[in-house]
């Protein structure tokens, strides 16, 4: 079987990162959000909950899919935007 | 223009110091299959063509499942391209699979007819950063200029009229006659010019995906294959347990291509992380031996708009029209998955609408409305209109997450010989109906639903 996990699946992709994030999130609002479906949607797990009931995020391993921003548009705690051009990953293989 | 002149403007964009002052006659953004198609399109008509992509490199953005039907689309634009491109195999297996935990229920379909065998074949499995790259690379034989990494970040409108768009480098303002959007099922263009609406999670799914590396005499041992033909497998059922979407895998040369895609307000509901759903799918007993030894070589993910006829922007506006993924051109009915064909196809019609709308020196949304009337005749909007009904149907709850399941244990009671009275199909059905509480009237009204989803 070819099982893997989650770290071992991001290191096969390659990022080139930018200092400068992409997205940037409201942590007052993620705070007050009960669904908090960024958590499970993300293909690159880049959102933990945090104990006090605000989100950690990391932008570097983003695959620019977009879909943290389409569940999060009823809560309006993310701003979303590409990285710059030759930014953000690069796919080789897919 | 000459081709020393667009060395120019390449040069002075790259280095973020001149304001680009040229003048397109179409500006392509998103150097996808779309954009791609556009841009050879437009510049062999003589058109002065400009198209931008984000990525590194046309395809770097990109990901598909990925098999590309409507090999004879790109024919007609590239003859025998398949010698020319990099393709991994032609498909002459399809196999449609419904799945318990357990148990695989599969139709297994194969073929060597012409259509299927011989040129222009019928479906190719491709990898997209080299196929796109490849395809882009045409675009720019034909003459059409392309910058990579860069974004498009806005569109430039003078009275009511697209004029051109607004690049993220210093100064970044390029002017164009017709600016065809072709930036992906995230199209900020499609929303900065007013054309599309913010998406709803039940309208996109997620896709994940492994291209696991495999030796290519293994592949073909392991899928019944010979020399280069190739097998795309579709999964229905437990396979993406209680969240609606399906399973994917594709044999490349030397490689697999295996994936999940959940429609994202499932994800949502059921809590699940997409890339666990991909680790359960690659551990059903019927998938296990067949990624069994291959090494992980790239982990991918893609969002995918499936709402088809529902879900599509306005596509034309004075100045500017939309294609590909953008224009939601990607007909997911469980029959047919289909994306890369469509948007070629769109891309092509976007090009003629703006040879037309050069010739005769008119980009309002009327001249350029020709777009429109060219999706008919290209298959895009008959096969939308036709299948409106499917993606709906296809992400019913029942169809999703019962039926392949009572399908699949329906058939192990059928098949499976153990010292009890044989039954008749029908009574075996009602007794398993009878399991599942599924009732009557829920299957005549799921069964008229196919029918018109499906039949006619």
């Amino acid at each position: 079987m070819v099982m893997t996990t989650h770290e071992e699946k991001m290191h096969t992709t390659r990022f080139r990162v930018d200092d400068k994030p992409h997205i940037v999130v409201d942590p007052d609002k993620c705070k007050t959000c009960s669904v908090r479906a960024c958590v499970y949607v993300c293909p690159a797990n880049l959102f933990v909950p945090l104990g006090d009931g605000s989100v950690l995020f990391n932008y570097e391993q983003c695959f620019e899919c977009g879909t943290c921003f389409i569940v999060c548009s009823k809560e309006g705690a993310l701003r979303w935007d590409y990285p710059d051009g030759g930014y953000g990953v690069t796919f080789r293989e897919s | 223009m000459s081709p020393d002149h667009s060395r120019s403007f390449v040069t002075a964009a790259s280095d973020m110091t001149t304001p680009p002052d040229e003048h397109f006659d179409v500006i392509v953004v998103g150097a996808g299959p779309a954009g791609s198609a556009a841009a050879l399109v437009a510049a062999r008509a003589g058109l002065k063509v400009l198209l931008v992509e984000r990525g590194e490199y046309p395809g770097a953005k990109n990901v598909s499942g990925a098999c590309f039907y409507g090999s004879a689309v790109l024919n007609e634009l590239i003859p025998n391209w398949w010698e020319k491109a990099p393709v991994e195999r032609y498909v002459c297996r399809r196999d449609l699979v419904l799945m318990s935990e357990t148990t695989a229920v599969s139709m297994d379909f194969r073929s060597a007819a012409a259509g299927y065998v011989e040129p222009p074949y019928n479906a190719f499995t491709i990898l997209r950063p080299k196929f796109d790259r490849w395809f882009a690379a045409q675009a720019e034989a034909a003459g059409a200029f392309l910058l990579t990494s860069t974004v498009v970040d806005d569109v430039i409108k003078e009275r009511g009229r697209v004029v051109g768009i607004k690049v993220r480098r210093e100064h970044g303002e390029v002017r164009g006659d017709v600016v065809i959007a072709c930036d992906g099922v995230n199209s900020w263009l499609a929303k900065k010019a007013g054309l599309q609406r913010d998406l709803h999670d039940h309208e996109v799914s997620l896709g994940v995906k492994e291209v696991l590396g495999l030796d290519e005499a293994v592949i073909r041992e392991r899928f019944h294959l010979t020399g280069n033909e190739g097998v795309a497998y579709e999964y229905v059922g437990a396979v993406t347990q209680d969240v609606r979407g399906g399973a994917f895998l594709y044999t490349n040369k030397s490689s697999l291509s295996v994936g999940i895609i959940g429609q994202v307000s499932s994800l949502v509901e059921a809590k699940k992380r997409p890339y666990d759903i991909l680790e359960h799918f690659k551990s059903h007993p019927a998938v296990a031996p067949l990624v069994r030894g291959g090494k992980l070589r790239e982990y991918s993910a893609h969002l995918i708009p499936e709402a088809g006829w529902k879900m599509m922007p306005q596509l034309v506006a004075p100045g500017m029209l939309i294609a590909g993924d953008a224009a939601g051109f990607c007909l997911a009915t469980g029959l047919y998955i289909e994306g890369i064909n469509y948007a070629m196809q769109s891309g092509i019609a976007a090009a003629k609408a703006a040879i037309h709308a050069c010739a005769c020196r008119d980009f309002g949304k009327h001249t350029l409305a020709r777009y429109t009337e060219l999706l008919w005749p290209h298959n895009v909007f008959t096969d939308f209109r036709a299948f409106k009904h499917a993606p709906g149907f296809v992400n019913g709850n029942r169809l999703q997450n019962l039926y392949p399941d009572l399908v699949a244990h329906g058939t192990e009671m059928l098949f499976q010989v153990n010292g009890q009275a044989k039954q008749k199909i029908l009574p075996l059905s009602f007794k398993v109906m009878r399991q599942y509480k599924v009732k009557s009237r829920h299957v005549l009204s799921d069964l008229y639903k196919v029918a018109r989803a499906y039949l006619w």
